[in-house]
This record gives structure tokens, C-alpha cells and sequence, in this order.
């Protein structure tokens, strides 16, 4: 099977400070479910930024679905991340200003890549769908100010599913939920991700979720900053 | 598109700030485009305070003081012209028509002019306007007056009251003309023209005023002439201060100017009130100036209002920005985002404004030219007017690059990582 990700020799600072990154080595296959884990300040968001391909890194090879981001223009990069990667935060997830079913459409909106995704399914049916999968269908028409913090995770999760992406990346985005709500909430997007054939990282410092994924990778381990690192 | 609908929404989720914003501008632009109204309506009242002159006619002096006193009842002629000078171009084969005008006497504070009837015929103010009655008649017997309309709101004269008329032009007179009772036969409509602050008799009125007056001082006790015994064929006019006049074609109006300056009998000047009133116009038009900067800077302040509101809304929307930058929205599409909320701040300031400027003049127009004799004219922006408007909205989206360029460093700064 091929990867979803393979990086090597990844070295990451910003402008000015110490090195977040120095990952010599990491791959995941494509249709893994990986639980990323470890404590603040080792450089998990960071990590995912370089794989969304909103930060740059400069030296390296990370390869995403078989494309290396970091020799890819910005502008490249972006249209590479609406197509092809779908992205939960742990909160916040939702523009305030547009309704459900306008955030869920927003990616398909925003990138014509991901529109044709879609193939000839009308958008709105695409959302309804996954919104379905989601149980949140009869939430479409909602303002998203007046949803709970579980439903809005759903919507987010929704906005990261439509147009079946290749990879799913999920930022602590449980952290916000109970205990109940969090297991129901990883279990959806899993089926979710399964029908789609999705590769998810999923990232948390909450370890007791590890048994539920296929694999787990402790950030620490691999990344070789933070070990040298000053200790979080 | 979807920025265009993105920014809208947005813009809509902040209402009251987004209000605000847009009310600021539009107060702004009003401000500018009613002073740029103001301005040319003052400009127009003023040129077009008389029309359908071709020119003024006076003793030999200044251009101006003739201007003055002729058209704005302001200052006083050094000297008079004779009538039969006047009688020799009234009925010049080129002139259509004159109107006589005798001026230097007064009834509190207010000018007493004396002319013929021919004012109320061929007197023309802003373009084609004539003189008109709010109530009465022309004036028919010597001891007839006609008011000009803010004479008679300020005296509170009414038709078929008594007044006397007063030698001089000093507010309180000394030498009054008490026995020379004048009765009210007319009031004139507001004209928002010098013409209401005067009032009018017949060239045969002054005369007669000063009939039994020797070398300028009023007559001994009991050496009056009793008013009912003055008509009109005992009195003969003899001089008048100015004259208007119209040429039948305006082509000989240049060659006419002429033939009065080098009238041999008596030392004539005649002026074109178009040119006059220009001359006077740039010398008192610096007030526009002034005007127009003070709107610029409102303006000014306006559109910074609109940058401090766009700026200090970055930071609650970093994290919006985040959510865009996510599902694939590029640095430059989140600048060109709060590019278009400016420009659409701007825009809508700019209409709002426009809409409430022309809607305040269709308002208030008949009240400013009441009270100030003003008119304002209503009519599409001038193209200073199209220029303001064009540089607002520019300036507004120029503007939107500055929150704009900042949204973007945060963008490549955060990342994905904003934390609130």
C-alpha cells in the first residue's frame, strides 16, 4: 500500500528561535487511522501546518499522497490543501457569519479541485450526504452560533469529509467534548473516513483514546527537537 | 463571487460596527458633495443674481462700485447721469430695453430705489426668473412704493400702510422726508436676490421727495409743497444714478460699451455684469476654498474611522481567517477578502451619502432659499462631484489593504495554530 505520507529529513524553525522539527523519518499509509500524541511543545501543530501546507519548511522531504509540499509554490500549496486535505480544529472550527450548509460547502466553494471531487452530484446533495452520515442533516439550515459544541464538531467534521479528501487531519478536536460525546464523535468520523477510504491523523494529548486507532505515534519519539528540547 | 458573498456576510455579522462604518463615510461624503452644492449654488445664485443684462450703465468710476450699487444696493455712486443721457441710449435703435434706476435715499436701513416700470417687466434674475407679486400692484402714482419681500417681513408692512422715505442711506436718518407720506401698493415675491432687501418707487417718487429741497437741505417750515399738490407733470426728472439695458441682438452689446464710454456729453461707463460679477466672484471665492478643505478633512477622518474599525476587528477574526486558510483559501484571497469589505464600506458609504446629501437639498432647498437666499441647485454630481465620489471609493479599497496586508502576515504567522 502506497503512503499517504512519507517524511525525510524534515528540519523546521521559525523565523527566529530554536528548531520545533528535526523528524528524520515517518511514514503513514494511505487508509491508516493514526493517533498522534504527545505534550504541548513538542510540535504537533506544527507538524500539521507542514503537512497542510500552510508553514514551509525549507529542508526535507514530505511527501503527501505522493507530492513533496515543500517544493511546491504557495499558491500551489493552497489549492493542493482545498483539494485534497480536509481539516478539524479542537474548537472554533465554524465561520460565524454562514449557516451550516454553507460552512460544510465552504471547501468545495473555495477550490475548484475539490469541487470536481464531487463528480456530478449537485453540492447541496454532496453536504446533505455527509451530513447524514454525520446525524446532523436536520442541523443544514441552522446558524452555526446556535449550535452546541458537539453538533458544531460534527459540522466541522462534515466540512472535512465532503468531496471524500485522501487525508483527513483532526487537532485535538475532541478535546472539547465529554467523555461520551468524544467516543461517539471518533467513532463517526472513522466510518466516515473508512467509506471515504481517507488516511486520518489525528492528533490529541488525551492518550486514553490510543486503543481505538489503528496505530499510534508518539511525536516525541520521532522528533528529534524535542528531545533536545527544553522539556514541556 | 464567493468572496463577494463571503465579505458581505461578513460585513453583515458585524451590523452595528458595519453601520457605523458606513454611516461615517456617508456623513462624510455628504458633507463633501453638499459643500461641492453649496458651493456651486452659491456660485450660480451669485452670478445669476441679475440676468438678461447685457450692461450697466453709470457715471464714469470704478467697475465694481457700479456693480455694487446698481446690483447689490451696496456702497453709493460718486455721481449721477443725466436723464437725457439716459433718454439718449434707452432709445438707442440697438437697445431693447433699459431700466432706470435712482438711487441714495433709504427708509430704515433698507435702499429706496426709483425706476420704472420697466423693472418689473424686463427684470430677469437666475436665468429667466421675473420679478413677481406676492400681493398688490405696480406702483401707478408718485407717492406709490413698492417692498421688496424681506423688507416688508422685516418691517411688517402690509398693503395701503403709510411710510416715509428718509434722504441718505444711514439707518437712522436725520433729515426724514415727513411730509412726503409714500403709501405701500405692492410686495414683491422673494427673489433670494437683492432685490428683496430694497424698496421701490417711481424715478417721479425721488423727485419728489426733493422738490422743494434747496442745494441738498430740506425746505423752511412752512415753505413745503403739500403733497396733493404734486403730479406727475409738475415734476421733471433730471437725473438717475444707473440704467440696465438689454441690446436687441447681444452681438452690438461689445460695441455699444464702446459708444457709452466715448458718449461726448457726459463721461459714461458701461459694464458687462457677467464679467463683473466673475471679477467680484474670484476676490470673495476663497471662502469655497476654505470649505472645500474642511469637507476633505472630515472625509479624511472618515475613511481612517472605517481603517481603525477594519483593524481592531483582525484579531476577534484570526481565527475566521484560519478556518479560511484551512479549507484552501491562499494568503491573497484573505487579502483581496478585507480588500472587498473596505471597498464595500467605502461604496456603500459613498451611495448612502450621495442618497442622503440629495435627499437632505430636495428637503431643505426651499427652506435655504428662504432663509438664506441661497438656492441649491439639484442636479447630478458636478464632475468635481463624480471625482470625490470615484476617489472615496478607491480610497476605500486602497485603504482595505492595510488591515488587509496585516490579516496576512497574521495568516502566514498563525498558520492553523490560533488559540483563543
Amino acid at each position: 500500500m502506497p503512503h499517504a505520507i512519507a517524511i525525510e529529513g524534515l528540519h523546521f524553525s521559525y523565523r527566529t528561535g530554536r528548531e520545533i522539527l528535526d523528524i528524520p523519518d515517518l511514514k503513514i499509509l494511505q487508509g491508516e487511522r493514526v493517533f498522534l500524541y504527545g505534550p504541548s511543545g513538542s510540535g504537533k501543530t506544527t507538524l500539521l501546518g507542514i503537512l497542510a501546507g500552510v508553514l514551509a519548511a525549507k529542508t526535507g522531504k514530505v511527501d503527501v499522497l505522493g507530492r513533496n509540499v515543500i517544493e511546491m509554490s504557495p499558491s500551489v500549496r493552497d489549492a493542493f490543501r482545498g483539494s485534497h486535505i480536509g481539516y478539524i480544529f479542537q474548537l472554533f472550527n465554524l465561520i460565524p457569519y454562514l449557516s451550516v450548509v454553507e460552512n460544510i460547502t465552504l471547501p468545495c466553494r473555495l477550490s475548484p479541485e475539490r469541487r470536481a471531487r464531487l463528480k456530478d452530484q449537485p453540492l447541496l446533495d454532496a453536504a446533505r450526504s455527509v451530513a447524514r452520515h454525520l446525524g446532523i442533516e436536520h442541523l443544514l439550515s441552522e446558524n452555526v452560533v446556535n449550535l452546541s459544541v458537539g453538533q458544531q464538531q460534527r459540522v466541522a467534521a462534515a466540512r472535512a469529509l465532503i468531496g471524500t479528501p485522501e487525508l483527513v487531519i483532526a487537532d485535538e478536536p475532541t478535546s472539547s467534548l465529554d467523555h461520551d460525546h468524544r467516543e461517539k464523535f471518533i467513532q463517526l468520523l472513522f466510518e466516515n473516513c473508512k467509506q471515504a477510504g481517507s488516511t486520518l491523523i489525528f492528533v490529541s494529548h488525551d492518550q486514553s483514546l490510543m486503543p481505538l486507532f489503528d496505530r499510534s505515534i508518539s511525536l516525541p519519539e520521532v522528533n528529534k527537537a524535542a528531545v533536545q528540547g527544553v522539556a514541556a | 463571487m464567493l468572496l463577494l458573498s463571503l465579505a458581505w456576510k461578513s460585513l453583515k455579522n458585524r451590523k452595528l460596527t458595519t453601520g457605523l462604518t458606513i454611516l461615517s463615510i456617508a456623513l462624510s461624503v455628504a458633507l463633501l458633495l453638499g459643500v461641492e452644492n453649496v458651493r456651486v449654488g452659491a456660485r450660480e445664485s451669485f452670478s445669476n443674481t441679475i440676468s438678461g443684462t447685457d450692461l450697466i450703465v453709470g457715471a464714469r468710476g470704478g467697475s465694481l462700485q457700479l456693480l455694487l450699487y446698481s446690483v447689490f444696493r451696496m456702497g453709493s455712486a460718486t455721481n449721477n447721469i443725466t436723464y437725457d443721457s439716459y433718454r439718449h441710449f434707452a432709445e438707442h435703435p440697438a437697445v431693447a430695453w433699459t431700466i432706470p434706476y435712482s438711487l441714495g435715499d433709504s427708509h430704515r436701513g433698507f435702499r429706496v430705489v426709483g425706476t420704472t416700470n420697466d423693472f418689473y417687466e424686463h427684470y430677469r434674475f437666475r436665468r429667466d426668473r421675473t420679478i413677481e407679486f406676492a400681493e398688490g400692484r405696480m406702483p401707478d402714482g408718485v407717492f406709490d412704493v413698492v417692498l421688496g419681500s424681506d423688507v416688508a417681513s422685516a418691517l411688517k408692512y402690509k398693503v395701503g400702510e403709510k411710510v416715509t422715505v428718509a434722504h441718505g442711506i444711514a439707518v437712522r436718518n436725520i433729515m426724514e422726508h415727513s411730509d412726503k407720506p409714500f403709501t405701500v401698493v405692492g410686495i414683491l415675491k422673494k427673489t433670494a436676490t437683492p432685490v428683496d432687501r430694497s424698496i421701490y418707487v417711481s424715478l417721479y417718487g425721488i423727485e419728489a421727495i426733493h422738490i422743494d429741497w434747496q442745494e441738498g437741505a430740506p425746505p423752511m417750515i412752512g415753505e413745503e409743497v403739500p403733497a396733493e399738490q404734486i403730479t406727475k407733470d409738475k415734476l421733471e426728472i433730471k437725473q438717475i444714478t444707473s440704467f440696465l439695458l438689454r441690446t436687441k441682438s447681444r452681438i452690438d452689446t461689445l460695441r455699444l460699451q464702446r459708444e457709452i464710454a466715448t458718449y461726448e456729453p457726459e463721461p459714461l461707463q458701461a459694464i458687462i455684469p457677467g464679467v463683473a460679477l466673475a471679477e467680484l466672484w474670484r476676490t470673495i471665492g476663497y471662502a469655497e476654498v476654505a470649505l472645500q478643505v474642511v469637507s476633505f478633512f472630515v472625509l479624511v477622518v472618515g475613511l481612517l474611522g472605517m481603517l481603525v474599525s477594519l483593524y481592531t476587528s483582525l484579531n476577534e477574526r484570526r481565527r475566521e481567517m484560519a478556518i479560511l486558510r484551512a479549507v484552501g483559501a491562499g494568503p491573497l484571497k484573505i487579502i483581496f477578502l478585507l480588500v472587498l469589505e473596505s471597498g464595500i464600506l467605502a461604496l456603500a458609504g459613498a451611495v448612502l451619502g450621495t442618497v442622503l446629501i440629495y435627499g437632505l437639498s430636495m428637503a431643505a432647498q426651499p427652506a435655504v432659499e428662504q432663509a438664506f437666499g441661497l438656492y441649491l441647485p439639484i442636479q447630478p454630481p458636478t464632475t468635481a462631484g463624480y471625482l470625490y465620489l470615484g476617489a472615496i471609493v478607491l480610497a476605500g479599497f486602497l485603504i482595505g489593504f492595510v488591515p488587509a496586508l496585516k490579516a496576512y502576515r497574521n495568516a502566514l504567522g498563525d498558520g492553523l495554530s490560533v488559540r483563543l
